[in-house]
């Protein structure tokens, strides 16, 4: 479509590195032109998951052909951790291993082959120690690497008692890795002075530029940490990147040399968390339309052997346990499992999924229990929509003020054929005994903000150049999801110019710093209306400009398409700005904005943590062959709340893109450990994310008519985590097909996540039964 | 004595590059990223199943009018062995604009992945691009949307999902078609044909890529350690991720009589070093049966490079063209020197990962007696099991190949699973419960209740054993129910792809 002549904000503009990924010229970490006698760096591995080390010799590693260095955790300079805490990450293990693959030592070579072979030549001796490989196993030795936290609201045990319907049960959710295409790397360049340049592939270059000084015994300032792109993140790269960055780092300034340090695939998914897994269990009070009257709820979770982020992860769970649904009277109590196995970690949704699908799990059993369409199970437990109704305040006190779920579910309810189709679909599995077909429908509602209040604000840097050109930079990493291309947008709206006059600059600590992640779907929320303020100031300035070359009043002065007109005086944008560089006026300026209204008390965990809430809902259906546990999905509506949208193209994007990688973590994604701890699903030839042939034959996706009630940038919503939690419909339809294998109707259903064949048949033979 | 060896030649970005002293296993990849800094090619898994590193290579063929003309496939580079690309052309993401000549003008298929928003991260894209530009040069008119996932099948994306890159075909094929001069390419093929059969040395080891039978056969007893190697789809891997040093390789690509297939009255021969995807379009035409095991067998790429006969040599108790050939009654033919004997193909498995090949000794050709050949009426199907429909191991692959006399009294029973065993195997206990009776429920019954004899598989991975059991039970019962179940009316869906939303 030609875009020329529309205004950049509101419009599906192309990606801005779009022509660039299409040609091969994008240019990532890896492909930067590495600088002569730059050195490659490779982890080597514990082989054990739990072990004191008693004896480590590196003589083999340093002899193998092209090693310049072998380093171990007593040759860091600074403190040889990564953590934010600075206490629980090391970054090579030293005594005791804590999980089947923990980096001990760091072979540095002239090749990155040579240093990859060079690794495997260590000969460790290791005194085993018991090993906790699962959340329920740590839970039950009380190994936990954050104390639990609980949220309770009313007396949930005396709701419970006096129920007219009780049901307990339990479940168990996979973890999921974020097999981002691009595996971590970062590439470390010393420079003058004691000063270093860190090129990393990470969601947090502030994080990582302070972990990078406390390795090397810096002072912040001496480090700078540059990102243009990254090949995916999705949370795997918030945290994560620190060690690899850190590393390369520490090698660098023994060698004084450039390192790179670039995790081969198998490495990366060995050694870098993942999403939690989480077992769950309830006890549910209901009446008979299935409406809540008590709830306790367990989150149990497999942390891995530090904290990291577990303990955001976890809270955010805690949170998401009501997702669309008001909850009453409820307990609910999270277990942080310390476990010997990687560090889990962020993972787009960041532990909302897990505290959603605990509750959805709820509903559907209630459903099944009383014979109701899940549907009607679920609508029965929406919050209130108006505050007339009630009902609209969350089990952690805040209250829900731009409620959209019932009229958005409504929509997509009629849209998708919903109650036609679930009757055909019965008489369907009545009709047949080899294949059944299930539909559901689930609702989403996630919030917005990070947890962490301070984490709420962020930077920006524009530059408007002599000859009308703009140069904007921020501290967001563009990983795939738009986030350039969106402020590009919000500065040529600010200062009425088309967006090919607005190029972004590589995110770089020394331009824009103390950078928050970008993370918790927050990016475009806050840096773009820190871009948004730095272009207005700058427009605020050739306003006034304007308005006294013209002798008007400031508010007559127009900014539109490129042209500037003031009273019968016009100019282009860029003569303007000439004119103005000429009168010596200032035409760039920094950014700063932080998120309004949240507040929250982390001991209480009660307040405001999120600024607002998105919204949507999904529908899928599914055909099921009972013989095998095979399926397949024919058909996806999702009807979806992303505000006013800042470009319904990247926003659609987002949406379907989460949709398929939520699926595959409900669906084929599963990841399985060896008895001895030892991950096994570390390469996409075990794992198994979804391909092209998975996609739904019909996949419908509509954007929800609605704009934030909120403040936002230009109103719209976040829109990188919400749709994750979409295809929960996709398990639950499973779920429905599974269930239509039993004539009552009624039986309990056992499934677990992720949904393969395997767990599908097996929930078909324990129905049999 | 005159030095035997030459530099490894290829035809890349306008002329014929030649390397000299790369080591003998050296990838495409690694070659393209380090040696030429040609970084538009991106390396996402090093194994050959996640697409990031594929390219498109091209090789001079004769079309069925004798002409000639450029054959243009996509791979990974990743597992792509340097001597392998000998004689052959080299396109990458970096030249698929260039071919045209165009002033900075995107190549169709690239400006419609632009306007579909087809990349979101990007890291993937140029792999896309190359498979979705080898699908362009193969379809001169938009192919259907099945053949479009197939040559997707090897290309993973973590961020949008796929809808828009599918999109993008139909996109592509709206604009005037993209046509490019292939003549200075043709001639230098044919110019790198009149060099000597490859002998290369680099990094301490030979590779020898020998261009005729009696060559090989020679090089095979004159070398019998080195490593053979055919499309390294998995010998590839052993390079890339367990970083094993093959010592010399003889490579099995440029034999002219291995890439022969010979439809004979009574047999079809498939020589053993035709891709699985010629190998899989000539068995599929005699089969139909095939069509869903070979659509799910691998990815497309790994399917241009991999041939039958690595995958039968190999072994691999869940490779998954052996148990539908052995319940055909495949044989191979082993040569040695100018010797050949055939064997029937589950006595070529001698154990978990071992084979009656003996030292000097090679397979030369897969021979299946052809369909008609065979008394009664043929009911066979091959099922695949496995989390993921496309590009995934088998948790269990099973093949299932009944002669039915006209009372529908089973003449002959061949039964074979992978996944189940240490090598791909029959299943004797159940052909037995099979052969001699009339074919019916309660007959396929009594055959699944005998597979527990037949097999004790493991748990795994992919699989625990339990399922593994009740799934290729109750497989045989789907067999059942597809070919002999009566009131099967023909256009009952039998299997999930042919379902539609209700």
């Amino acid at each position: 479509m030609n875009t020329s002549a529309l205004p950049p904000v509101g419009t599906p503009l192309p990606h801005e590195s779009a022509a660039l990924h299409v040609t091969g010229a994008a240019t990532y970490c890896d492909d930067i032109r590495e600088l002569a006698g730059t050195l490659h760096g490779a982890p080597g591995r514990s082989e054990r998951a739990h072990a004191r080390i008693l004896a480590m010799d590196l003589e083999p590693v340093r002899q193998a052909p092209g090693v310049r260095a072998v380093i171990t955790g007593a040759d860091i300079p600074g403190v040889n951790d990564f953590s934010f805490t600075l206490k629980d990450d090391p970054l090579l293990a030293e005594k005791e291993v804590l999980y089947y693959g923990h980096p001990v030592f760091l072979v540095v070579a002239d090749t990155h082959e040579q240093a990859r072979k060079a690794a495997r030549l260590a000969k460790i001796t290791y005194e085993d120690l018991p090993a906790l490989l699962t959340a329920e196993a740590a839970a039950a030795a009380h190994a936990e690497v954050l104390p639990p936290v609980e949220v309770n609201r009313g007396d949930a045990p005396a709701a419970l008692a006096a129920a007219p319907h009780r049901l307990q049960g339990k479940t168990h959710l996979g973890g999921q890795e974020h097999f981002y295409l691009e595996s971590n790397i970062a590439y470390a360049v010393p420079k003058e002075e004691d000063t270093i340049h860190v090129w990393s592939s990470t969601q947090h270059p502030s994080e990582v530029q302070h972990a990078v000084a406390h390795a090397l015994g810096y002072s912040v300032n001496q480090v700078t940490l540059e990102a243009r792109r990254l090949g995916g993140g999705f949370g795997g790269k918030e945290s994560q990147p620190a060690q690899w960055a850190c590393l390369a780092a520490v090698a660098a300034k023994l060698t004084g040399h450039p390192v790179k340090v670039r995790l081969d695939r198998d490495d990366d998914m060995a050694l870098t968390g993942k999403r939690h897994d989480f077992h769950i269990e309830y006890d549910a009070g209901f009446d008979d339309q299935g409406r809540l009257l008590g709830l306790k709820v367990l989150l149990v979770s497999r942390c891995g052997y530090s904290p990291d982020l577990s303990g955001p992860v976890n809270d955010r769970a805690v949170f998401h346990v009501d997702n669309a649904y008001y909850l009453d009277q409820v307990a609910i109590r999270s277990l942080r499992g310390k476990t010997h196995t990687v560090s889990n970690t962020a993972f787009r949704g960041f532990g909302g999924p897990q505290g959603i699908f605990a509750i959805e799990t709820v509903l559907e059993d209630i459903a099944r229990y009383l014979g109701l369409d899940p549907l009607a199970v679920r609508r029965a437990n929406f919050y209130g929509s108006t505050p007339e109704e009630g009902r609209n305040v969350t089990h952690y006190g805040m209250t829900v003020e731009d409620n959209v779920i019932a009229p958005l579910v409504a929509q997509l309810e009629k849209d998708c054929d919903y109650q036609a189709r679930r009757q055909a679909i019965a008489r369907f599995n009545r009709e047949n005994a080899v294949f059944k077909r299930g539909l559901s429908l689930t609702p989403v509602k996630f919030g917005i903000s990070f947890t962490a209040t301070q984490f709420n604000q962020a930077g920006a840097l524009v530059h408007v150049y002599s000859d009308g050109t703009v140069l904007a930079n921020h501290g967001g990493i563009e990983m795939g999801q738009g986030l350039y291309t969106k402020i590009r947008q919000i500065v040529a709206q600010e200062l009425g110019i088309p967006v090919d006059l607005v190029r972004l600059s590589a995110t770089n600590t020394s331009k824009v710093p103390n950078t928050s992640a970008t993370a918790a779907s927050s990016g475009t929320d806050l840096n773009g209306k820190a871009s948004q303020q730095a272009a207005a100031a700058i427009r605020e300035r050739l306003t006034a400009f304007a308005a006294e070359q013209a002798g008007v009043a400031p508010a007559a002065v127009q900014f539109q398409n490129g042209r500037v007109t003031a009273g019968e005086r016009t100019w282009t944008f860029q003569e303007l700005v000439k004119a103005a560089y000429n009168a010596r006026i200032k035409l760039w300026e920094s950014g700063f904005y932080k998120t309004p209204k949240i507040h929250y008390d982390s001991k209480t965990m009660r307040g405001r943590p999120f600024y607002y809430f998105a919204y949507g809902a999904a529908a899928s259906e599914v055909i099921l062959d009972t013989r095998t546990g095979e399926y397949r999905v024919l058909r996806v509506d999702v009807l979806h709340d992303v505000g006013r949208s800042i470009n319904p193209a990247l926003d659609l994007g987002q949406i379907e893109g989460g949709f398929i990688q939520g699926m595959g973590w409900l669906t084929t994604e599963e990841l399985w450990w060896r008895p001895d701890g030892q991950l096994m699903t570390h390469a996409p030839s075990t794992y198994k994310i979804p391909t092209a042939a998975d996609l739904p034959p019909v996949f419908n996706i509509k954007l929800f008519d609605n704009a934030n009630v909120e403040d936002s940038i230009h109103k719209s919503k976040a829109v990188g985590e919400p749709p994750l939690m979409l295809p929960f419909s996709v398990f639950f339809a499973l779920r429905e097909a599974v269930g239509a294998t039993d004539p009552t109707g009624r039986k309990f259903i056992a499934m677990d996540a992720p949904a393969t064949p395997e767990t599908l048949l097996n929930a078909i033979r324990d129905l049999a039964r | 004595m005159e030095t035997p060896y030459r530099p490894i030649q290829f035809y890349y970005q306008g002329r014929i590059h030649r390397v000299e002293h790369a080591p003998v296993t050296r990838t495409l990849l690694q070659y393209l990223r380090e040696d030429l800094t040609q970084t538009g090619t991106k390396e996402g898994c090093g194994e050959g199943d996640c697409g990031a590193c594929t390219v498109v290579v091209g090789e001079r063929v004769l079309d069925q009018d004798g002409r000639e003309k450029l054959q243009l496939r996509a791979l990974n580079s990743c597992i792509q062995l340097l001597p392998a690309m000998d004689g052959k052309a080299l396109f990458t993401v970096e030249d698929v604009a260039k071919l045209l000549r165009g002033n900075g003008q995107l190549h169709p298929v690239q400006q419609a992945l632009v306007d579909t928003h087809g990349s979101q991260c990007g890291f993937c894209t140029p792999g896309f691009i190359m498979s979705l530009w080898a699908l362009y040069e193969n379809y001169e008119r938009c192919p259907n949307k099945e053949t479009v996932l197939d040559a997707l099948s090897g290309n993973l994306c973590r961020c949008t999902g796929y809808r828009p890159i599918v999109d993008s075909v139909a996109v592509a094929y709206q604009q005037p078609r993209a046509v490019w001069d292939q003549g200075p390419i043709l001639a230098a093929l044919r110019e790198m044909a009149g060099a000597p059969a490859l002998v290369y040395e680099g990094g301490g080891h030979r590779a020898y890529v020998p261009r005729n039978l009696a060559e090989l056969a020679q090089l095979r007893l004159d070398h019998p350690e080195a490593r053979l190697v055919a499309g390294s789809t998995d010998v590839g891997l052993w390079v890339t991720k367990q970083l094993r040093d093959l010592g010399d390789t003889l490579h099995l690509g440029q034999v002219a009589e291995l890439k022969l297939i010979q439809v004979g009255d009574d047999s079809l021969d498939i020589g053993a070093g035709v891709s699985l995807t010629d190998a899989f379009a000539c068995l599929t035409q005699e089969w139909p049966e095939w069509a869903d095991l070979a659509r799910r067998f691998a990815s497309r790429p790994v399917k241009n490079a991999g041939t039958l006969g690595g995958n039968v040599a190999n072994g691999s108790p869940i490779g998954d063209s052996m148990p539908a050939l052995i319940a055909l009654g495949a044989r191979v033919v082993l040569q040695k020197g100018t010797a050949r004997r055939e064997l029937a193909l589950e006595d070529f498995y001698l154990g978990y990962q071992k084979n009656a090949l003996t030292p000097g000794e090679f397979l030369a050709t897969i021979r299946l007696p052809r369909r008609h050949t065979q008394a009664g009426r043929l009911v066979f199907r091959a099922y695949k099991l496995s989390k993921r429909y496309e590009q995934d191991i088998s948790a269990v692959c099973a093949a299932f190949a009944l002669h039915l006399d006209p009372s529908g009294k089973i003449l002959q029973a061949r039964v074979a699973f992978g996944g189940m065993a240490a090598t791909p195997k029959r299943a004797p206990a159940t052909e037995g419960a099979l052969a001699g009776q009339v074919w019916n429920a309660a007959t396929a019954a009594a055959g699944a209740q005998a597979l527990a004899q037949d097999y004790a598989p493991m748990s795994d991975v992919r699989a625990r054993k339990e399922y593994r059991l009740a799934a290729a039970a109750n497989l045989l019962q789907r067999f059942w129910q597809e070919t002999g179940a009566p009131g099967q009316a023909p256009e009952t869906p039998q299997s999930l792809r042919d379902f539609a939303p209700i």
